[in-house]
């Protein structure tokens, strides 16, 4: 069944002047559903999202009201943090959303703490996005000015009154991982927690804590109004309701765009994305954030599902060495994942070494310093890579990648190093020659300046803040 | 003269430290606040800070030089955040960033000699679909070509200080 294209849930209201102004939003819509949910029993709520198959929408994919259900029996205080921190590269939706229907977000918060017994809960927004921090600030301040927030209501359950607060980071890649935001919220640097225990069971100040992305509480409005059998039914297999995907890179018309759940590659790049400038080859796609091993231009017709890009047997799985599949548990290869929805097209002329350099250099910056294999690998990949892209590689230098990422892989406390060390492995397993290549000096072959984009002659660290 | 908060930085803390249950929570937005009051975060500043919220020097030290947006070293009045990473480098990001490191004849990571512009190298923004991407503060500038950087900082000019009013 060809899924409608039309269904939006959460980007509705993009493009509508004064969509994130109270009186707009309210006109259409806004706080409908908060009525609805305060009518049902919390429990239900949870029941609802769990029918739903709603999967969080941060990277990791974890089905939402299984987590929600972590939080234990009769807990006293429980919080609620939106994860508002978008930083994984080629990931632009979290922004959009919140710039253009901030009050969404804040239906989905009161929904989602009403059920999971919060009575405060906080939105830790990147450092970076001031205007949105702008908007959602104001949007705040209306929603406790009509009443939504700060004052006592009769529910189903009892009297039941919210407060959220917003609150900035301050410029780290590292605390949209959930603990290391926990900390940051703390007031403490953003330095990932060993789990368990998971923040379900002792998280924000040692109590239960639920960290949801702001796509996945947006959708908790609609699954109350429509039920969680309509929005597991919009979706594909395991994973409900509708898809963003952020396009970037070499497209005729990239954009922010909410697709069926099993809409594939190939039709998201050529019909929804116009196809490649020029008409160019797609060489390679990331398909859901930087973190995430590449595809390649033979592997378009899979659907841009959760499990499918796990699992699908036409995505050839990422090697350690060339016949040497790597394995995320035995007999579970890597292949690739949905991630962010950030997906990057590259066309023909990519130079891909100096892509992945980049990256690493991303990761070599972000990496919080606490475990050594990803601080120092990801430190040597950064610079292995980056010789590699300037034409002065050695002899070795790609299995010297390969083996750097292989330790850092499964050997941290959080995700940093797998992000690290996977598109790293995913781009050599299928890019080898142009490493070798490079090994020998190899220049990439000429091709539109914008495409190739030389890398920087700074050094290595990108600049910091404090200049 | 030591440092000291104006009124209005005083009622801006004790707003933020209701929000949370203890004042280490506090940390990060008292020192967003402190900046936004000093223009950077000197050693006096991040003093000042521990004392207003009773943390130790050496804890509010550490988050402060652990995140990037604490400028430890006096800026410019506007902050250029250029990124640089896979979608905008892909649409010629790089391309901008010299283009700027030339009009502002600094590099990447310097403040102008009249302190009006400091030019960053930034992460992804998160305007991957508009690339290359610069922000300024609260203003975005999307699909910023080489031919466009003129205008850009031109605009950027008439721009509040991105770092709040600037007393020191």
């Amino acid at each position: 069944m060809p899924a409608d294209r039309n269904v939006k849930i959460v980007t509705r209201n993009f493009g509508i002047p004064n969509s994130n102004r109270i009186d707009v939003a309210l006109q259409r819509g806004a706080y409908a559903r908060v009525q609805t949910a305060f009518h049902m029993a919390p429990a239900a709520i949870v029941e609802e999202v769990k029918k739903s198959n709603l999967r969080g929408r941060g990277g990791a994919g974890f089905p939402t009201g299984i987590k929600w259900g972590f939080v234990p029996k009769g807990a006293q205080t429980v919080y609620l943090v939106c994860n508002a921190d978008e930083s994984e590269p080629g990931t632009c939706k979290d922004r959009e959303l919140m710039y253009w229907d901030p009050h969404l977000l804040i239906e989905g918060m009161i929904i989602s703490s009403y059920a999971l017994g919060c009575r405060h809960a906080y939105i830790y927004i990147r450092g970076e996005m001031m205007r949105e921090a702008a908007v959602l600030q104001e949007a705040l301040r209306e929603a406790y000015q009509r009443g939504y927030l700060g004052r006592e209501v009769q529910t189903l359950s009892g009297p039941f009154r919210l407060d959220i607060t917003l609150h900035r980071g301050a410029g780290a890649y590292i605390c949209g991982e959930e603990t290391s935001l926990l900390n940051s919220l703390e007031g403490k640097r953003g330095w990932p927690r060993m789990k368990p225990p998971f923040p379900a069971v002792r998280g924000l100040f040692g109590q239960p804590t639920i960290v949801n992305n702001v796509e996945t509480l947006m959708n908790i409005p609609a699954i109350i109004e429509k039920g969680g059998q309509w929005f597991a039914e919009l979706g594909m297999g395991r994973s409900g309701g509708t898809r963003i995907l952020c396009m970037s890179g070499h497209l005729v018309r990239p954009g922010v765009y909410e697709l069926p759940m099993g809409i594939t590659l190939r039709e998201v790049i050529y019909d929804v994305c116009g196809g490649v400038p020029g008409g160019k080859r797609v060489k390679a796609v990331i398909p859901g954030g930087t973190s995430m091993p590449p595809l390649d231009g033979d592997e378009l017709d899979v659907p841009m599902e959760f499990d499918a890009l796990m699992n699908d047997p036409r995505i050839k799985p990422v090697e350690v060495r060339p016949g040497e599949v790597f394995e995320l548990a035995p007999g579970k290869p890597l292949r690739t994942m949905a991630g962010s929805g950030g997906v990057v097209v590259m066309d023909e002329d990519t130079d891909i070494v100096a892509v992945c350099a980049r990256i690493m250099r991303f990761y070599a910056h972000e990496s919080c310093g606490q475990c050594t294999p990803c601080r120092e690998g990801t430190g040597w990949l950064a610079r292995v890579c980056t010789r590699l892209a300037e034409g002065k590689g050695r002899p070795g230098d790609t299995d010297l990648c390969a083996s750097i990422a292989h330790g850092i892989a499964g050997n941290t406390i959080c995700p940093l190093g797998d992000a690290a060390a996977w598109p790293m492995l995913g781009f050599i397993t299928k890019y080898r020659a142009e490493f070798l290549a490079r090994e020998r000096g190899a220049p990439h072959r000429a091709g539109p300046v914008a495409n190739t984009a030389g890398l920087p002659n700074a050094p290595l660290l990108l600049s910091p803040g404090g200049a | 003269m030591p440092l000291s908060f104006s009124p209005e930085a005083q009622r801006k803390i004790a707003e933020t430290r209701r929000q949370y249950p203890n004042a280490q929570a506090a940390c990060l937005p008292v020192l967003h606040i402190a900046q936004d009051e000093f223009g950077y975060l000197s050693d006096e500043a991040l003093e000042l800070v521990a004392q207003t919220l009773n943390l130790p020097t050496a804890h509010v030290f550490g988050v402060a030089t652990f995140y990037t947006m604490y400028h430890r070293k006096p800026v410019g009045r506007h902050v250029l955040m250029m990124c640089t990473n896979v979608s905008c480098m892909l649409r010629g990001a790089y391309d901008t960033l010299r283009c700027l490191e030339e009009r502002l004849g600094i590099r990447a990571g310097q403040t102008t000699p009249d302190g009006e512009f400091t030019l960053v190298e930034e992460e992804c923004l998160a305007a991957c679909a508009d690339a290359p991407a610069m922000v300024c503060g609260q203003r975005y500038f999307l699909h910023l070509t080489p031919d466009r950087v003129d205008e850009a900082l031109q605009e950027c000019r008439s721009l509040p200080p991105t770092h709040g009013r600037r007393r020191s």
